[in-house]
């Protein structure tokens, strides 16, 4: 096997099990150490690993969706750390918890890596709480929502000719239909473009189609570096390049229509360097699709979201690591041999994060 | 550790009990400019920001750091974020110092801090989660028993707590950015405050503080480059270690906790230490209620099981003629802004060694210890640094 160089550090890291659970509107029956443990079973499983193999664990998730402090601490017990374990948690989607982990396996000696996320949107009223990422004094005083936001950014790229509200169906027609062959999807179905353009507007230009579904739901991967990689999986995703900035927070700072911190870090990651078969990209609404295909200069030839993306499945926290998971499955099962997967976090695509992971030749 | 990592600036505010004359992003610019202009660099030098905080809901906001993109010269960098509760001050200053010493970055800046005044801490602490165990009224309600227990089996004097809080208030005369400055404080002031929780007295508790720390952390050769242009020497990281344990588990130690023990013992043999007593000059430790420094005294194994406070009630741990000074800028006890604090202790390891603390200022310091920790004594971080490179 010739495993691919790394872009970035010195020492070559893989993905090589992962585990989601199905998201759903409403987990009631199962609070977030629950929602866990089946899930890190499951990958453990997947990895033939248990708890004493992992050198370091790294968790991504938010205090504010439960609406109390330290979310993180009682999920630990999901993992069952003892004897102690070296951990860490991110107030960021598990994506960057898997950034965190990735940065932790570059040390030798440091080879194998556990990486959860997860959220329950079900607890409260998401437009409520995501207004409390914004401003505190200028903007969160006013409780403007997220959808509300979003419409702005889709009202921008129509104004600056980027894209048609028949664009955005198309894209929700495909997510839809794609998740039909998702297991862990929330929203599947068959309809036309032409039948989504019937909807109400959520928010003008937003119809109701173009939003993601509530979701709760978790998600875990374990990582391995070197070539210990191969003793789990026949065909490791590698990653090859990864990377993650932010943009201004203030929204008359930025051109929302496009993502200055997504082309950053796809150069950083390597996007354009060779041909990408597939892309994973979370873009909750369905504009944010064009918007970041854009910002990465992926072309036709890529296919999008197979999974059905966050138009399918979007729970918070978990959203981003998730794409990572269906990105790797598709390197790891041979289906595609150079993929992206990409995650985001604050208003409007503020921050996003941009890995490409490959199959050794 | 792939390459060696150093501390070339640090920056902290004067923190206080209502920081009024700042906002959110205010308070963290004093710290972060403070930092760079300590390392001689401007923002434009960063190539990473790497935030943190203790709950978000200290403050109302939920993960501040998107909205302080801006004003910590982050826009078109990596931005990260970490949360690891009370420990989030060192863990961050760790996960910074990660992405310079595994090559990822060569210059971080990194900063941690809270507003507590924006909230109210302790029922923020107090929240009652379903089917979980409740921390009672803020986090000394759920540390006293603990307390209490320690007291019982080490069959410790009832007044080495309280000698911890004299001593550490008396180091905080030394320190400008201290929060508490209480010129009088005496063992007799400290008895008779009121009660918080037995046998905590309300001066043996940290106070509820404003404030931000900062460091800039950076690769050898930026380090010895600006070591020379700015005149002030570099503080090296020779070892650092994060451990974790769970919260629901019969056979934990809560006096003295496995992962506290297990993170120490990493992080020595990293530093190459074996007697920590001897070899490090001084420490700064996280103890946010008195009777922490006996209990981390032996859980860090400066002294032997239910011996620790003999070293506290014997003065070693004082600055005044002490072998081993703990917490010479008055530590959690005198400035406890939540987020911040862990970075606090780092940083203060890192002035000591530079020799640059000041008033409080352990004379030849060459090797220090910083440390903290959080959750329900469940989350551990800790550095080693050194005036001299690591081997």
């Amino acid at each position: 096997m010739s495993t691919p160089p790394p872009r970035q550090g010195t020492r070559p890291v893989a993905i090589v099990a992962c585990a989601q659970s199905k998201s759903e509107r409403r987990i009631e029956q199962a609070n977030e150490v629950e929602l866990l443990m089946p899930v890190v079973t499951e990958v453990y499983a997947n990895a033939g690993m248990t708890k004493d193999d992992v050198d370091f664990i790294c968790s991504g998730s938010t205090d504010y969706l439960i609406g109390g402090p330290f979310s993180f601490v009682t999920a630990l017990d999901a993992v069952g750390v003892w004897p102690p374990k070296a951990e860490s948690h991110v107030e960021m989607d598990g994506a960057w918890a898997l950034y965190e982990a990735w940065v932790t396996l570059q040390e030798e000696g440091k080879d194998v890596a556990l990486v959860y996320g997860f959220g329950k949107s079900s607890l409260g009223d998401l437009s409520r709480i995501l207004a409390l990422q914004l401003d505190p004094y200028t903007m969160a005083p006013m409780w403007p929502d997220q959808v509300s936001l979003a419409a702005l950014q889709a009202q921008a790229m129509i104004d600056q000719g980027l894209a048609t509200e028949e664009d955005f169906a198309r894209i929700a027609s495909r997510a839809r239909h794609n998740a039909l062959s998702n297991p862990n999807a929330q929203v599947a179905n068959e309809k036309t473009m032409e039948e989504l353009m019937k909807d109400d507007y959520a928010v003008a230009p937003l119809r109701r189609h173009t939003l993601p579904p509530l979701s709760d739901g978790a998600a875990a991967i374990i990582m391995v570096a070197g070539d210990r990689a191969y003793d789990v999986v026949d065909r490791p995703a590698w990653i090859t390049g990864i990377d993650h900035r932010v943009d201004a927070h203030a929204f008359g700072a930025r051109n929302l229509a496009e993502s200055r911190s997504t082309t950053k870090a796809a150069e950083n990651a390597g996007v354009s360097a060779g041909p990408v078969d597939i892309a994973e990209l979370h873009a909750p609404f369905a504009h944010q699709e064009i918007l970041l295909r854009r910002a990465m200069g992926l072309n036709e030839s890529t296919v999008i979201n197979p999974s059905g993306g966050p138009l399918a499945a979007n729970p918070l926290m978990a959203g981003g690591l998730i794409r990572f998971i269906e990105a790797a499955n598709r390197i790891m099962d041979g289906s595609a041999n150079r993929a992206v997967a990409h995650a985001t976090s604050g208003p409007v695509l503020q921050q996003n994060l941009v890995a490409v992971l490959e199959g050794a030749s | 550790m792939n390459q060696r990592c150093a501390v070339i600036g640090v920056g902290q505010t004067h923190h206080k009990s209502k920081r009024e004359d700042v906002s959110i992003a205010g308070l963290v610019r004093e710290a972060a400019l403070a930092a760079l202009e300590d390392a001689g660099l401007d923002f434009s030098d960063i190539d990473a920001v790497v935030v943190g905080k203790a709950p978000d809901m200290f403050e109302g906001i939920m993960m501040p750091e998107l909205y302080l993109a801006g004003a910590l010269g982050a826009v078109g960098k990596p931005m990260f974020r970490v949360h690891t509760a009370g420990s989030v001050g060192g863990s961050t200053a760790i996960v910074a110092a990660h992405l310079v010493a595994n090559g990822i970055h060569k210059r971080v800046l990194t900063v941690a801090f809270e507003k507590q005044s924006d909230s109210d801490a302790m029922w923020a602490l107090s929240v009652p989660q379903p089917f979980s165990a409740p921390l009672l009224a803020g986090a000394g309600g759920y540390f006293a028993p603990i307390i209490r227990s320690y007291i019982n089996k080490s069959g410790a004097p009832n007044n080495v707590g309280m000698k911890v809080a004299v001593k550490d208030r008396l180091h905080a005369l030394k320190n400008p950015y201290a929060h508490l400055h209480l010129p009088d404080i005496d063992l007799k002031m400290v008895e008779e405050s009121v009660m918080l929780w037995d046998p905590l007295h309300y001066l043996e508790s940290c106070p509820s503080s404003d404030g931000a720390a900062a460091m800039v952390l950076s690769s050898e050769d930026v380090a010895v480059a600006q070591e020379k242009t700015t005149g002030r020497p570099a503080a090296w990281i020779h070892g650092m270690a994060m451990r974790s344990e769970p919260t629901m588990f019969a056979g934990r130690n809560l006096m003295n906790p496995q992962a506290g023990r297990d993170c120490a013992k990493d992080v020595f043999a990293q530093a190459g230490i074996t007697k920590p007593r001897q070899e490090l000059d001084c420490a700064e430790v996280y103890v946010p209620f008195s009777w922490y420094e006996p209990m981390w005294l032996e859980n860090l194994g400066f002294a032997e099981e239910n011996e620790g406070w003999k070293l506290t009630d014997s003065g070693a741990t004082s600055l005044d003629g002490g072998d081993i000074p703990w917490n010479c800028s008055g530590g959690v006890l005198s400035s406890n802004p939540i987020g911040a604090s862990g970075m606090l202790r780092f940083l203060e390891s890192a002035l000591q060694v530079r020799n640059m603390a000041g008033e409080h200022q352990v004379p030849d310091a060459h090797k220090a210890l910083g440390h903290a920790y959080g959750g329900g004594s469940q989350f551990f971080s800790m550095w080693v640094v050194g005036s001299d490179k690591p081997e």
